[in-house]
């Protein structure tokens, strides 16, 4: 039988020793305010950023360069939206309709991944975007596979299978470019420029800096550090560069022997603030076409209500 | 928010990824109806040949217990160790059994 006697304190110490163990919190478990409120904000903001992903790279869809770069480029931006599905499920498991995170979304209210915000200005940003956006959403989600929270756990999972798709692609069409001729090679290294500095940022803040990470590491919403997964991403990376004979945009990128890492310059925080509070290149053009694509979209849903409703007349008059 | 832009129902998605295996849970999708959530669920959850047969389930329909109920709920079954094989001690020679 439920214990009606149990307070808060000892509620709570239970759902830390679940925590600790390393067992999963699932939907109906008690759990504290501040965990399902940390947790909407962190899947809502994950799923905003998949589905606000689609329009980089879905503006390249009908300027790819062949056949066969068209079809994977729309089959990977599918999966794009595929992922956001899965985690607005996730994020409604824990009582956040899907209207709501919509429209905190189109109010500004919620935010989503700064590097959409940037314009995908020649084919190359394409492959780049997925050697190196999905390189860092990778190296950030295979950490979150072990996140507490079952639901959330378990579409990292899913996506995570997807991933490899997603950068491989990227990186074999840079492959191209880059062992091609000067023209193309130039146009990688373009692309290199202006999304290297960008990618880094998408791990967010310093650790001393983030105003989520201490609480969310003691309950097990995140796993790894931002300066810890960057550093991750920083060191898988830089060979991959090298084998494709491009320069990373860095002049303090070395490799630091001591640490067994590459040391690496700071980031721009200015403009990292600049554009996450909105004021990027693209901010208010991906919350348009997103808006309107919802409201363009709405005469469908009326549509398929109506047919509902009309059905259930039928069967009631029978 | 009025009626009209009210949510549609969600659905539980369950996907057999091979003959002879059991049908899964794998997530859930807001649809107008079943039909709809069928091929919603076709679009999301096999995109990679994941599955042979999927069960589409309204949310609504499912009746589930909870783990904190788990005490009244299971406690009969742990006093009755006599149902598990290794509440019986065989001899050696026949103990594969
Ligand atoms: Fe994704
Ligand atoms: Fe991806």
């Amino acid at each position: 039988m439920t214990e009606f006697s149990v307070n808060d304190a000892e509620l709570e110490k239970r759902f830390q020793d679940r925590v600790d163990d390393e067992q999963k919190i699932e939907p109906k478990d008690w759990m504290p305010e501040g965990y399902r409120k940390n947790l909407i904000r962190q899947i809502s903001q994950h799923a905003h950023s998949e589905v606000i992903g689609m329009q980089p790279e879905g503006n390249w869809i009908s300027r790819a360069p062949t056949l066969r770069r068209k079809m994977i480029l729309l089959a990977k931006v599918q999966d794009e939206g595929g992922h956001g599905l899965y985690l607005y499920s996730a994020a409604e498991t824990l009582g956040a309709s899907r209207e709501e995170m919509v429209e905190a979304l189109h109010e500004g209210r919620a935010k989503y991944a700064s590097i959409f915000n940037y314009p995908s200005l020649t084919w190359a940003d394409i492959g780049t975007i997925g050697w190196l956006v999905d390189g860092a959403a990778i190296v950030n989600q295979i950490s979150l596979q072990r996140t507490s929270y079952g639901p959330y756990s378990r579409a990292m999972i899913r996506i995570c299978k997807e991933e490899s798709f997603h950068q491989r692609q990227g990186y074999e069409s840079l492959i191209a470019l880059a062992h091609g001729s000067a023209e193309q090679k130039a146009m990688a290294q373009d692309a290199l420029n202006r999304w290297w500095w960008p990618s880094l940022m998408m791990f967010g803040p310093h650790d001393a800096e983030s105003a989520h990470s201490g609480q969310s590491m003691k309950w097990k919403i995140k796993r790894k550090s931002n300066d810890t997964l960057r550093q991750d991403f920083v060191d898988q990376t830089v060979p991959q560069a090298d084998f494709l004979g491009l320069e990373i945009p860095d002049p303090d990128l070395k490799w630091n022997e001591e640490r067994g890492h590459y040391d690496f310059g700071e980031i721009d925080w200015e403009e990292f603030q600049r554009v996450i509070s909105g004021d990027g290149m693209c901010n208010r053009d991906r919350v348009a076409t997103h808006k309107k694509a919802h409201d363009d979209g709405a005469w469908v849903r009326d549509a398929l209500r109506a047919y509902e409703a009309k059905k259930a007349n039928k069967s009631e008059a029978a | 928010m009025n009626e009209q832009q009210q949510l549609l129902p969600l659905f539980e998605v369950f996907v057999r990824s091979k003959r002879g295996l059991d049908h899964k849970h794998v997530g859930s999708l807001h649809a107008e109806n079943p039909e709809q959530a069928l091929e919603y669920a076709r679009d999301c959850y096999t995109r990679r040949s994941e599955g042979v047969s999927i069960w589409v389930v309204k949310s609504s329909d499912i009746t589930a217990s909870q783990e904190e109920d788990a005490r009244s709920f299971y406690d009969p079954m742990d006093d009755k160790p006599y149902r598990h094989a290794m509440h019986y001690q065989l001899p050696e020679p026949v103990n594969n059994m």
